[in-house]
């Protein structure tokens, strides 16, 4: 590691005279990994990968299928169908390998980020457009897939999470590895340095709480690197809460699934928590409305790509599984026909009324606000007939 | 029939909620063994054990933050704030999260918590002590805010409130713990929770006033007799939403309002009175309406705090001007 450590530190220091580290070259990084960029497998002493090649073919068309979707939506946005998106380019790994290694009782507390998580626990893609597009904030029924609404306000959910997992605790859902249960929580490398993060993994700590902490670190906070938001290896920090933590490569889905299977079995017997820092890449802008190529280097987005979490999968599957091309035409020609289906369905998107979101504010209507909604209904009758 | 505290009231009003459905669950800082700070969960945690009376760390917005978590995983839990100045590190998991749940998920997602702070003056506090933000919850859609002014309403109201749907910022008048009063726990509520009550009848001039300015507002009422003048009290109880039917009506039959509260003055609930009444009852208004409140400054050091806090003879000179205009 190259990180400084705590006692190397000097106590006073103007921030400016800091040592500061280089983000750190992947090659220097350690962490889990159990498929190379060259679509190796390899073996780690601590982690395996127990599926067969059947399950890595499953998270394959996943991965694909994803990113088809981010691809799609990114392209609605260029044309004004969305307000802003989101993309998760170059994080498919670290969603499809987590969000596979999830049983259908345990609760996901995602980011705005999370589309293959989303994906994974069977949200309708379209659902996710919703917010994107205006039409309402989510609004998907968080008990239909175990998908709470995304989280804009980053790092709050974590703290939804570990109290979610405390209701687990206390329903005695939780004893058995495989059929007790447990929730994860997904952030940011940015929402770690969150006063939120930081509560519920104390709160997680303290209570024992069945959650997996799982970030994300894909090196940039919008336009602020990983060295603005710390000084050690974000997995570092579980230790001084008192849990564990372990890094992954978070482009790496075999490692992704591996890892998140352990903490998540780990949770569900009532062991506690665990941070899972997923070391991967925002290859593409924050959002839409982001320019990265005012704050990072061109060179560093090539070296990543060299990492790419889907071609790495396609190299093993071609060849040490024998998958031929026809496969994987079949799974692109899969992933176009969803995008179609999703862009048609963007399009058709009824626009919402006003007039009913009134209803929603509480569950018992204030007399207040149900006068402003007549008032207001009132007001935009008024103007039927007449054009715009 | 037992004289109960202010406190007393809420604190059994945990405990019949607690004892009438299993997925209320009390949580904060010291209210464990130790009863909170002002003993309002005295003896819970023996009663209902740990898990349901829950010790926090010292993090506010863990607190709410978790009890939005165990809210969506079917709980019923009941925050305690233990100081009105300490709920900031809070007020973005109540802002962002508790207040807009349920609108952001078009009505599927439900957020039945409620926030407990003792609030207001009075003490003798050291500061961040002794604050009444009312306003800044009340402003914000999709919270409902209530105070108990009484240990009656304090029993049934904590009750109402943790059986409400809807997040409830609950203000409890910390100077006001040990009133007492006869509590009938046999005779059910006389009020729905956003409802308010007249306290004393009158014809001159109402005062409307919440939580700790009640008690203050019904000795200015009774030393008004003195003067010939017959105000009404109105103990507001809610407010957000307001009853707006109970404040027109007593409006229109004294002629006159003024409104009493420790927060400061300028947007104070007061300021939101004062436009509705005037709205509704502007032809049957003899005078502005007026208002009795907390200066614009922060919270002053203690040994001014009586100084600051509308008192009677406060009250009384503002129920001068409103007749004499």
């Amino acid at each position: 590691m190259s990180e400084s450590v705590p006692g190397t530190v000097p106590e006073v220091f103007a921030p400016h005279e800091a040592p500061v580290s280089p983000p750190q070259a992947s090659e220097e990084v350690e962490f889990v990994q159990l498929l190379t960029p060259e679509g190796e497998r390899v073996k780690h002493p601590d982690y395996s990968f127990d599926l067969d090649d059947e399950a890595i073919k499953g998270f394959y068309r996943d991965m694909v299928l994803v990113r088809r979707i981010d691809t799609e939506a990114t392209a609605l946005q260029r044309q004004g169908e969305l307000g802003i998106w989101a993309s998760l380019l170059g994080q498919e790994a670290a969603q499809i390998g987590s969000g596979r290694a999830l049983n259908s009782k345990d609760m996901v507390f995602p980011t705005y980020r999370e589309h293959g998580v989303a994906f994974c626990q069977g949200v309708d893609p379209l659902r996710l457009l919703g917010l994107f597009r205006g039409v309402d904030q989510g609004a998907w029924d968080p008990r239909d897939n175990n998908f709470h609404l995304y989280t804009i306000v980053i790092g709050a959910q974590t703290l939804h999470a570990t109290g979610y997992a405390m209701g687990q605790q206390r329903d005695h859902a939780i004893g058995d590895a495989e059929n007790g249960e447990a929730t994860i929580a997904y952030f940011g490398d940015g929402a770690s340095s969150q006063g939120d993060v930081n509560e519920a993994f104390i709160w997680a700590s303290v209570f024992n709480a069945p959650v997996v902490f799982f970030c994300q670190n894909n090196q940039w906070a919008i336009s602020e690197p990983i060295d603005r938001q710390t000084r050690i290896p974000l997995y570092q920090r579980a230790a001084g809460f008192g849990f564990p933590g372990v890094r992954v490569d978070g482009n790496d889905v075999l490692a992704t699934y591996a890892v998140s299977q352990q903490a998540l079995k780990r949770a569900r017997e009532g062991s506690g928590p665990t941070l899972v820092e997923a070391y991967t890449y925002r290859m593409g802008a924050h959002t839409t409305s982001d320019d990265p190529t005012k704050y990072r280097l061109n060179e560093d987005l090539e070296h990543w790509k060299l990492k790419d979490p889907i071609a790495r999968v396609r190299a093993y599957l071609t060849r040490s599984a024998g998958v031929d091309a026809e496969w994987f035409d079949q799974i692109d020609a899969d992933a176009d026909k969803i995008a179609a289906e999703l862009r048609a369905g963007c399009l058709s998107m009824p626009d919402p009324s006003l007039t009913d979101f009134f209803d929603h504010v509480y569950v018992e209507q204030t007399a207040q606000l149900a006068e402003q909604k007549q008032q207001y209904a009132a007001y935009a009758a008024s103007f039927e007939g007449e054009g715009h | 029939m037992a004289k109960i505290s202010l406190g007393k009231g809420i604190n059994m009003g945990l405990r019949a909620a607690m004892e009438a459905d299993p997925k209320v669950v009390v949580m904060g800082e010291d209210i464990g063994k130790l009863g909170g700070v002002f003993r309002v969960t005295e003896g819970l945690q023996k009663d209902f054990g740990e898990d349901r009376v829950i010790d926090t760390p010292l993090a506010e917005s863990g607190i709410i933050g978790t009890a939005v978590g165990l809210a969506l995983r079917g709980y019923r839990p009941v925050c305690e704030i233990q100081f009105d100045g300490f709920v900031f590190p809070a007020y973005d998991q109540i802002i962002n999260q508790v207040a807009k749940m349920h609108y952001r998920s078009l009505g599927k997602i439900k957020m039945p918590v409620v926030i407990r702070i003792p609030f207001g003056g009075g003490i003798g506090a050291v500061e961040h002590h002794s604050e009444s933000p009312e306003s800044l919850f009340a402003h914000v859609a999709g919270l409902k805010v209530v105070s108990c002014g009484d240990p009656v309403d304090a029993y049934w109201m904590i009750q109402q409130a943790i059986a409400s749907d809807d997040p409830v910022v609950f203000f409890e008048p910390k100077r006001r713990y040990h009133e007492k009063a006869e509590l009938d726990e046999s005779v059910p509520p006389a009020l729905p929770l956003h409802q308010s009550k007249v306290i004393r009848e009158g014809t001159d001039a109402t005062l409307f006033c919440w939580g700790p300015m009640v008690k203050t507002c019904v000795q200015a009422a009774e030393a008004a007799v003195e003067d010939g003048r017959q105000l009404e009290v109105v103990d507001l109880r809610t407010i957000s939403p307001l009853d707006l039917p109970a404040i027109f009506a007593s409006v229109k039959k004294t002629r006159r309002a003024v409104v009493v509260h420790e927060a400061p003055f300028t947007l104070g609930p007061g300021a939101e009175l004062a436009a509705r009444i005037t709205e509704e009852c502007f032809y049957h208004l003899e005078a502005p309406v007026l208002r009795v409140a907390g200066f614009d400054m922060p919270y002053p050091p203690s040994r001014m705090e009586e100084e600051y806090l509308p008192d009677l003879d406060r009250v009384l000179d503002v129920v001068d001007r409103v007749m004499e205009y």
